[in-house]
């Protein structure tokens, strides 16, 4: 084997990936206990919303109904703020050991709840119910726990200086990672001392309503969090309401544009966690197989709706040939299809309203001269789905090398020099990751220097920890979410 | 020229087929571990299982009785006449002719362990001795040890030409190359031993990992990379080498894990005992066991099964 055909893909044998042996269904059983109607949560009780409106949560895996949600109106919105602004001064004078022991509690019984919240999280945003199950709420748990870690050391998390909650603080998270984002929203807020009004996505509103339950069971302070549901209105109010002492958003970066030109000349603090189009840099020295899983991984992790999804691989020239072949090989085997069986790999894009976004581009990638390569596989009739997909023959000006699809789409592009792939990594106005395949140790170091990336990954990639701050440069936003970072982002210091 | 180090050879080869990430590919094969296989899916995979076992007794302490004993399970390993009888039952060269004499012009073939197995650790030409007459009694396979000494001092070429040599003695036998995973410690050196044995060997010959003497043996991260070496291999030649993860598989749980490592690796091609195999003994047991509980929806006591006493 020369090295001169490293680069060919290999092309002698042809490996047959059929159906020989299909699996038979192997769906998660255990019960997501879902109410048909969810109120708003303010003030430590659900309450019906003023608007007397609700709107319909629907399952993306099969556009069956799963429940009625409230729609929070201003007056609703007025009446969170309130119930949190009550609660702020004896719930911001506890010491923190005491508050420590609600957001044990409220991991533990997470823990305790793991199966129904991974099935309604599936259930609710169409996700494979193996990522829910391993990934989401085990993690939403992490931080929960690791908050609750720092609740009673904030004497040391500035040293030199002394830190004090701000007040009452609005979020609004998105539709990727509804619980998982709740919990890195809530759980250093809560440490640090401040109260909250959060507001999940229209889409994926059920398992923050069902952690109210948590809440609740845990005895946390009525009015200490307090959920309002609905759409961009609602959100607007949250994130404009002249009580709030901060605002935190994850989302889009055109909204949080928005919410930026709102708050424009306000005193309000304000972290953004935007939109993202990160590099994953493979070189002619990585390890390729792991590198082709990682990009698996980097892409395709829940349906590639991350924000710091590995959405465009840069792979050097010498081995593109190669790392190409190996990732259709790779992709055929991924099962794509209904989220809840233990044995998928994709599920359910999220929305309808996600699905045509993406097709969108996808067709703007084929008219743009790209070339694309999606496996054979069979979509359920029913539901949002969309296949994984390669595009080669990308450059930097085809939209969907610079705008975020955010879905199962790689874009490839390949480069020459470490130069390039630095240049080409950070031509782009996003900055949220990237992700660098390299056996030498010292380019690593280079790159992370130089790469304009929040999160570097070096031989991995979407890995997550709590106590690692995760956020963006540039349109990718700012501020930290996770470790000292994240916590000091709730925290006025002096 | 001057002699190349070593270290040189073993860069050199790695810098041709590529290392390998132990973090990335540990990953990977957990991944195996979480799916579900249920069902007609499981009862498909544990009777492929049955058909890929080569069925195995090394112990100095073998008899003729115990060869006949193993033989005899090997070609009919349950009361359920639909079961397959395994791939080929494995035992030294001194019991091949007694196991022929019982597995003779059925399906079940006879593999003798040969060369100096499990060390290796003599003479060159007694080795080739001890293949050729095994292959003599009548073995339709040997499974050889590599040359780990003369592996791990760099001396590549060494263990290539033994390969080779062994090759020629076994004439029409398949040959099956044991690189004794745990003596060669990294995923690095498995993924260039694998290199070198397919290098010489014939279609259908296989790579081994292990001789099940040592304290490691298959793991689903050695089989891997295995099969990536397999894959990359025959992307490369077209030349289809088969595999043989052996020691350490004890349960039908495992030995599905290890399937839907080849069917997402290598493909249908590779679901076949002409290209994979399992190296075990109390394996068998177990994958019967498992059937029976699809079949009757209960488990059935060990007693139920012959030869369920794992050492007698």
């Amino acid at each position: 084997m020369a090295r001169a055909s490293r680069d060919s893909g290999g092309n002698r044998g042809r490996l047959i990936f059929g159906d020989l042996w299909e699996f038979d269904p192997a769906p998660e059983t255990a019960d997501p206990k879902l109410s048909a109607r969810y109120d708003l949560f303010i003030g430590g009780a659900f309450v019906k919303p003023r608007t007397g409106r609700y709107f319909d949560s629907i399952n993306p895996a099969n556009e069956r109904k799963l429940a009625e949600i409230a729609l929070a109106g201003k007056v609703d919105v007025d009446a969170a703020y309130r119930a949190a602004s009550r609660a702020f001064g004896p719930w911001s004078r506890l010491p923190g050991r005491e508050r420590g022991k609600y957001l044990f509690r409220i991991a533990r019984l997470l823990q305790d709840r793991a199966r129904e919240f991974a099935v309604a999280e599936t259930l609710d945003g169409g996700k494979p119910i193996k990522e829910s199950r391993d990934f989401d709420v085990p993690m939403a748990a992490a931080h929960f726990f690791y908050h609750a870690g720092w609740a009673d050391k904030l004497k040391y998390v500035a040293p030199g200086s002394t830190v004090a909650p701000l007040g009452v603080v609005g979020q609004v998270i998105p539709w990727n990672f509804p619980l998982l984002m709740l919990a890195w929203k809530l759980a250093p807020a809560l440490a640090m001392g401040n109260c909250v009004v959060l507001k999940p996505a229209e889409t994926t509103s059920i398992t923050a309503l069902k952690l109210g339950e948590i809440l609740q069971d845990a005895g946390l302070p009525p009015g200490v969090v307090n959920f309002v549901t609905g759409a961009g209105e609602t959100g607007a109010a949250v994130m404009g309401h002249p009580s709030a002492a901060k605002v935190a958003f994850t989302g889009s970066t055109e909204v949080g544009k928005a919410i930026m030109r709102q708050l424009a000349g306000t005193d309000r603090r304000m972290t953004m966690e935007l939109g993202g189009k990160a590099a994953n840099i493979v070189f002619e020295d990585a390890p390729l197989d792991q590198a082709v899983e990682g990009i698996v991984n980097g892409i395709f992790f829940n349906q590639g709706h991350v924000c710091c999804a590995g959405s465009r691989l840069l792979v050097q020239e010498g081995v593109a040939g190669r790392v190409v072949a190996k990732l259709k090989d790779r992709i055929r085997m991924l099962r794509v299809g209904d989220p809840l069986d233990k044995n998928t790999d994709l599920g359910a894009i999220n929305s309808a309203a996600q699905l045509s976004t993406i097709r969108r581009l996808v067709a703007s990638g084929v008219r743009e001269g790209a070339t694309m390569f999606q496996p054979p596989c069979s979509l359920p009739e029913k539901g949002f789905y969309f296949p994984p997909t390669l595009f080669t023959g990308v450059t930097q000006s085809h939209r969907i090398a610079r705008e975020e699809i955010f879905g199962p789409v790689l874009s490839i592009l390949t480069f020459r020099t470490v130069d390039e792939a630095i240049e080409k990594a950070n031509n782009t106005p996003y900055g949220l990751s990237a992700g660098v395949w390299t056996d030498k140790g010292s380019r690593i170091l280079r790159m992370s220097a130089e790469l304009k990336a929040g999160v570097v990954w070096a031989n991995t990639f979407n890995r997550f920890d709590p106590s690692s701050p995760f956020g963006g440069y540039k349109e990718s936003g700012f501020g930290r979410e996770g470790g000292r970072q994240g916590l000091l982002d709730y925290a006025s210091h002096a | 020229m001057p002699p190349r180090s070593p270290n040189a050879a073993h860069a050199r080869l790695l810098e041709e087929i590529g290392s390998v990430d132990q973090v990335g590919i540990e990953e990977r094969v957990a991944k195996y571990t979480t799916r579900s296989i249920k069902k007609s899916a499981k009862v498909w995979g544990l009777r492929m299982a049955v058909s890929m076992t080569d069925l195995t007794t090394l112990e100095g302490k073998d008899t003729p009785g115990k060869i006949e004993s193993l033989c005899r399970k090997a070609l009919r390993p349950h009361d359920d006449p639909t079961l397959p009888p395994v791939a080929a039952v494995c035992v030294y060269p001194a019991m091949v002719s007694r196991a022929k004499a019982i597995v003779g012009g059925s399906k079940v073939k006879v593999a003798s362990v040969a060369t100096a197995f499990p060390s290796g650790q003599t003479h060159f030409r007694t080795r080739l001795a001890e293949v050729r007459g095994a292959v003599a009694d009548g073995a339709d396979e040997i499974d050889m040890v590599i040359n780990r000494g003369a592996f791990l001092s760099g001396d590549f070429a060494r263990v290539e030409d033994e390969i080779s040599g062994v090759l020629e003695a076994c004439g029409k036998a398949a040959l099956k190359v044991i690189l004794e995973v745990s003596e060669l410690e990294t995923y690095d050196s498995i993924r260039a031993a694998s290199f070198i044995a397919m290098g010489v060997l014939r279609p259908g010959d296989f790579i081994k990992t292990s001789t099940g003497k040592t304290t490691l043996n298959a793991t689903l991260g050695n089989n891997q990379v295995m099969l990536e070496a397999i894959r990359d291999f025959f992307k490369d030649t077209g030349i289809a080498i088969g595999m043989k993860p052996a020691g350490g598989i004890k349960t039908a749980k495992q030995s599905l894990q290890f399937l839907i490592a080849v069917k997402e690796t290598l493909g249908d091609a590779w679901l076949t005992n002409r290209r994979y195999r399992f190296g075990a003994s109390s394996l068998l047991n177990d994958l019967l066991r498992q059937l029976e509980k699809e079949k009757t929806g209960n488990y059935q006591a060990p007693y139920n099964f012959s030869d369920s006493a794992e050492s007698y």
